[in-house]
């Protein structure tokens, strides 16, 4: 069926003005790639199966009520039919029930192979680790010293699959970029296996599927698909450590940030080299910060830095006791960062 | 008439008697079978009447509790970034809001329909147990309250109600909570274990004479089947949490992947009871329907047979699809195939179910009264939830269904739909057997449709609100994503639903008071507990009745029948309490049964049992032994041999 046609049928039951007015970005009832159609079709079809089967037997048991309801005045003085009948309804019923539940069981299955991963996504792996509340991707490579990190943003080349690993530090979360594919879990001391391709540029929403505490509303990411040419451009931009070379008031800023971030931040080509938190070698270069909480200008940055805990309660981020200059010096160094 | 034996060594034939001839009876019977006034009567009481309505009161003050949680999770989400509650607030609610609905109202809000109608159906002077039937009661009322003793202090249960690890582990989840909500669910396993013996024992041995495994109503089934998916079920969910507490307070890592265990484990462990579970939790419900709609429809339900085999099919079906609930885990594509085929077949005995009420309708001339409404738009409900769930069922589809509000706005209209809008009807129909007055009509129809549009309006959008990718367990969003609307149109629903479950309570209140005086069967009803008085007497039939009908009271009117059943007369057992054992499927009599007496040890062995928990809780061992010393103490009470309930049966097996 084509997306005419079911916008047709959405209009004929009168969802439209719902549907129709959200272009959500999370909303998978249109996807673009095939990790994700064919199970978008699949759910279209059920979905319409499900809203016939919904206005039929409404119309069967208000049609009954109409038509067969017995006249007021008789509520207490009451015949009893016998029992006639009746059972062809139920052969009936449950025949074409069981007819139909058949066929979209085998449509399951077939879709089930139609999004299996494609052998050659093998060629692109990145691998995403999830912790409370965040993502780290590692853009794999057999060449070791090609591999680098970028958190929370992922950039992907338009129409190449690629393979997603997928390791959870901490507790269970799930995978999901909604216009993309479908969720796998996250799950400690198992890597799960699931893959993605775009066949459309452009920047796609993803959220945590499986709560995980007190910010899994907050656990967010994006995907951005870009051209392969600006793909490998990117790369190359993010392989590069921070670019050294600072001015004087920018180097004070730089130490600042190593003596007081640096334990669970690194800035490649810094001291700074800590593990717990995001790597923020290119920070300038993502839309978002705190796992696209918040936009990534000078003040949300200085904001988060100063009190994150009452932007995001709960988060493993500390509230920094920094003064002024401090704070200001810090996000004046995390400015260059591109 | 068989031959009976009983008491110490006399063969006995019970006495055949018409209460209706003879005035000493019923006044003899009464002092043999009626509870003491007062406090100590209250506490010491095994009558299934008054444990019903225990049971009927208790499960709708918790799910008036469980209503005022989501009432301030839907104010939090009415509209993005609210504030209102902090994340940890509303992680403890939206956990307490499922633990409380899920464990707490819909199955004892069942179990008091089954415990309060078993008997009279069933022809019956009480359940099989009826000190068990009381120990049920007490251990899920201290059970319930178990769950919230951590809920003042701000400290609640906020894993999910399906509490997965390792975020329950003790690493992620430090202090008293989820212990809580362990070893709550342990001592509620053994309250729904020990009631579900007892159906299912009831069912067995207490029939009356007559009343065929082919006869009995289709709630006796559901809550048969219920009963025995629970023993097979409750175990899976009893161990998990047993092994999640000793994890978090002894380091056993069953579950804990540094020291060589599976977080998946707990998954399978938890779903393989989980899925049967939900369908204990609508099975007795649908039986509600199949036995009210044909009241209102003045003729038979369609298909009997056939919605007697769908409902025990859809619980065997049942244990073999609770990976339906892990599609996103990771598991090879050959096993979600499986499980994927199985959740749709699982589809095919509730068309069975759906066709028969429709059937029944159609064949028949519907009452417009208040309780048919509630079951007309529960049939109508039914089929959304089953569709939505049937949308579930495959794989990749779920993969992006899962865990957002498409789930949701499935498991409310399963619940809701499938549970809350039969009680609702059942408690209309079923009211003047309970209290011996009707429920006012007019109000009951203006809480019907203030409830079925409440409902529709406040959850239906949640399907959408999910097909627009909005997660679950979330306690804030951001605008921008198409969420707001549906949201604000979600909480304005949910709150008119809310006030159509006040006028409920309300109509209820009233109608106690003032309600219209009911006589033995108000709406010419075909089953037994109709031709007894409203409300019953203590000893519910002053003779056991005999049956040779699936619709005793109807037979005047539908031929075709070869015998008749009888009310007026019957075996008469007044030597103390009694009523008669009948054989597993044709309910041939065969042993008069001697019923104990009320008793405090099952409110004493649950008051133990309960404070042993709260040892185990806060790890006072001495508290423990000396709670399980005076459980024992109970125990032997309870079990001491009795010379006027000894039992011997071997003649009266050969008398049939």
């Amino acid at each position: 069926m084509t997306r005419a046609n079911r916008g047709g049928v959405l209009v004929a039951l009168g969802l439209a003005p719902v549907l129709g007015a959200a272009e959500s970005p999370m909303s998978y009832l249109r996807t673009f790639g095939p990790a994700g159609d064919p199970a978008t079709e699949l759910g279209w079809g059920l979905g319409i199966v499900s809203i016939l089967v919904m206005v039929v037997i409404t119309v069967l048991v208000v049609a009954a009520i109409a038509k067969r309801r017995s006249p007021a005045s008789s509520a207490r003085e009451l015949t009893v039919q016998r029992d006639e009948g009746g059972l062809s309804w139920i052969y009936i019923g449950v025949g074409v029930s069981t007819a139909v539940l058949i066929a979209c069981a085998v449509w399951t299955m077939f879709t089930v192979a139609a999004v299996a991963m494609p052998a050659h996504a093998e060629d692109m792996t990145i691998r995403v680790t999830a912790s409370q509340w965040w993502w780290n991707v590692r853009y794999e490579n057999d060449d070791a010293s090609q591999v680098f990190d970028a958190p929370n943003e992922i950039h992907i080349p338009v129409g190449r699959p690629v393979r997603v690993e997928l390791s959870s530090t901490d507790v269970i979360h799930s995978w999901w970029i909604p216009q993309l594919a479908g969720k796998m879990d996250v799950i400690p001391g198992q890597t799960n296996v699931t893959w993605l391709q775009a066949d459309k540029a452009g920047v796609y929403r993803g959220q945590c599927g499986e709560y995980c505490g007190a910010q899994h509303a907050h656990m967010a990411m994006y995907v951005v698909a870009d051209p392969p040419r600006d793909y490998a451009a990117w790369a190359e931009r993010q392989r590069a450590a921070a670019s050294p070379g600072l001015q004087a008031a920018l180097l004070r800023g730089q130490q600042t940030f190593v003596n007081n971030c640096g334990a669970c931040h690194a800035v490649r080509g810094t001291a700074a080299g800590g593990i717990l938190g995001p790597d923020l070698t290119h920070l300038k270069s993502r839309q978002t910060i705190a796992a696209g909480l918040l936009p990534n200008t000078p003040g949300n940055l200085s904001a988060w830095i100063a009190n994150a805990q009452a932007l995001k309660p709960g988060t493993r981020m500390p509230t920094m006791a920094l003064s002024g200059s401090d704070l200001s010096a810090i996000v004046a160094y995390l400015d260059t960062l591109n | 008439m068989a031959a009976v034996l009983s008491g110490n060594d006399a063969l006995r034939v019970p006495v055949i008697a018409r209460p209706a001839d003879d005035t000493s009876i019923e006044p003899r019977l009464d002092r043999i079978w009626e509870t003491r006034k007062g406090l100590l009567g209250a506490l010491s009481s095994v009558d299934h009447k008054t444990i019903g309505k225990r049971y009927l009161v208790t499960a709708f003050v918790f799910l008036l509790i469980g209503g005022l949680e989501a009432a301030l999770m839907r104010a939090q989400l009415a509209r993005p970034n609210q504030t209102l509650l902090s994340p940890e607030q509303y992680n403890q609610l939206f956990t307490m809001h499922g633990v409380t609905m899920i464990f707490l109202y819909a199955l004892p809000v069942l179990s008091g329909f089954s415990n309060f109608l078993w008997p009279l159906m069933l022809g019956s002077r009480d359940m099989a147990f009826p000190r068990l039937n009381a120990l049920s009661y007490w251990l899920f009322l201290f059970a319930g309250i178990f769950l919230y003793v951590s809920f003042p202090i701000g400290r609640a249960p906020d894993a999910g109600w399906f509490n997965y690890v390792p975020y329950s582990s003790l690493a992620y989840n430090p202090g008293i909570n989820i212990d809580v909500y362990a070893l709550g669910m342990v001592l509620l396993g053994l309250s729904t274990t020990v009631g579900s013996t007892n159906f299912v024992v009831t069912l067995i041995r207490t029939r009356a004479p007559g009343m065929s495994i082919n006869r009995v109503p289709i709630l006796v089934w559901g809550t048969l089947t219920a009963s025995v998916g629970n023993l097979f079920a409750v175990p899976a969910v009893s161990l998990a949490f047993l092994m999640l507490w000793m994890d978090r307070r002894f380091g056993s890592h069953f579950f804990d992947v540094s020291g060589g265990g599976q977080p998946l484990l707990w998954q399978h462990l938890f779903w393989m009871f989980g899925h049967p579970w939900v369908y204990a939790i609508v099975l007795p419900a649908m039986g509600i329907v199949s036995d009210g709609l044909p009241t209102f429809c003045r003729r038979p339900l369609v298909g009997y047979t056939a919605v007697a085999l769908a409902t025990v099919t859809t619980m065997v079906l049942g244990f073999g699809v609770w990976v339906h609930h892990m599609f996103a885990t990771g598991l090879p594509p050959i096993s979600l195939s499986f499980f994927s085929a199985a959740s749709f077949i699982i589809v095919i005995p509730s068309a069975v179910a759906v066709f028969a009420w429709i059937a029944t309708m159609w064949t028949g001339r519907p009452q417009f009264t208040t309780p048919f409404l509630f079951f007309a738009g529960f049939v109508i409900v039914f089929v959304i939830g089953g569709v939505s769930g049937f949308m579930t069922a495959a794989v990749p589809v779920d993969t992006q269904l899962t865990d957002t509000y498409f789930v949701v706005a499935h498991l409310h209209y399963v619940l809701i739909g499938i549970n809350v809008l039969p009680v609702a009807g059942g408690i209309h129909y079923w009211f003047p057997k309970f209290t011996g007055r009707l429920m006012n009509e007019k109000l009951g129809k203006w809480s019907f449709w203030i409830m079925f549009i409440g409902f529709n309006v406040g959850f239906f959008p949640m399907h959408i609100a999910g097909l627009l990718g909005m997660p679950r367990r979330i306690y804030t969003y951001p605008s921008g994503l198409g969420w707001d609307t549906v949201n604000m149109v979600i909480t304005l629903g949910a709150y008119l639903f809310a006030f159509g479950v006040l006028l409920f309570a309300i109509n209820v209140w009233r109608s106690l008071r003032h309600g219209e005086r009911a006589g033995p069967n108000p709406w010419d009803a075909p089953s037994l507990e109709w031709a007894t008085a409203s409300p019953p007497p203590a000893y519910n039939f002053a003779v056991i009745p005999t049956v040779a009908s699936r619709y005793p009271l109807w037979e005047d009117r539908l031929t075709g029948h070869e015998g008749r059943s009888s009310t007026g007369e019957g075996m008469l057992l007044d030597n103390g309490r009694e009523t008669i054992g009948t054989s597993a499927l044709d309910a041939v009599p065969d042993v008069i049964l001697r019923m104990p007496g009320d008793s405090f040890a099952p409110l004493l062995l649950s008051l133990a049992l309960a404070i042993s928990f709260v040892g185990m809780l806060i790890h006072s061992w001495w508290l423990f032994g000396i709670a399980i010393a005076c459980s024992t103490v109970a125990a032997v009470a309870w079990l001491w041999p009795e010379a006027r309930l000894g039992q011997t049966m071997d003649i009266a097996r050969g008398s049939r």
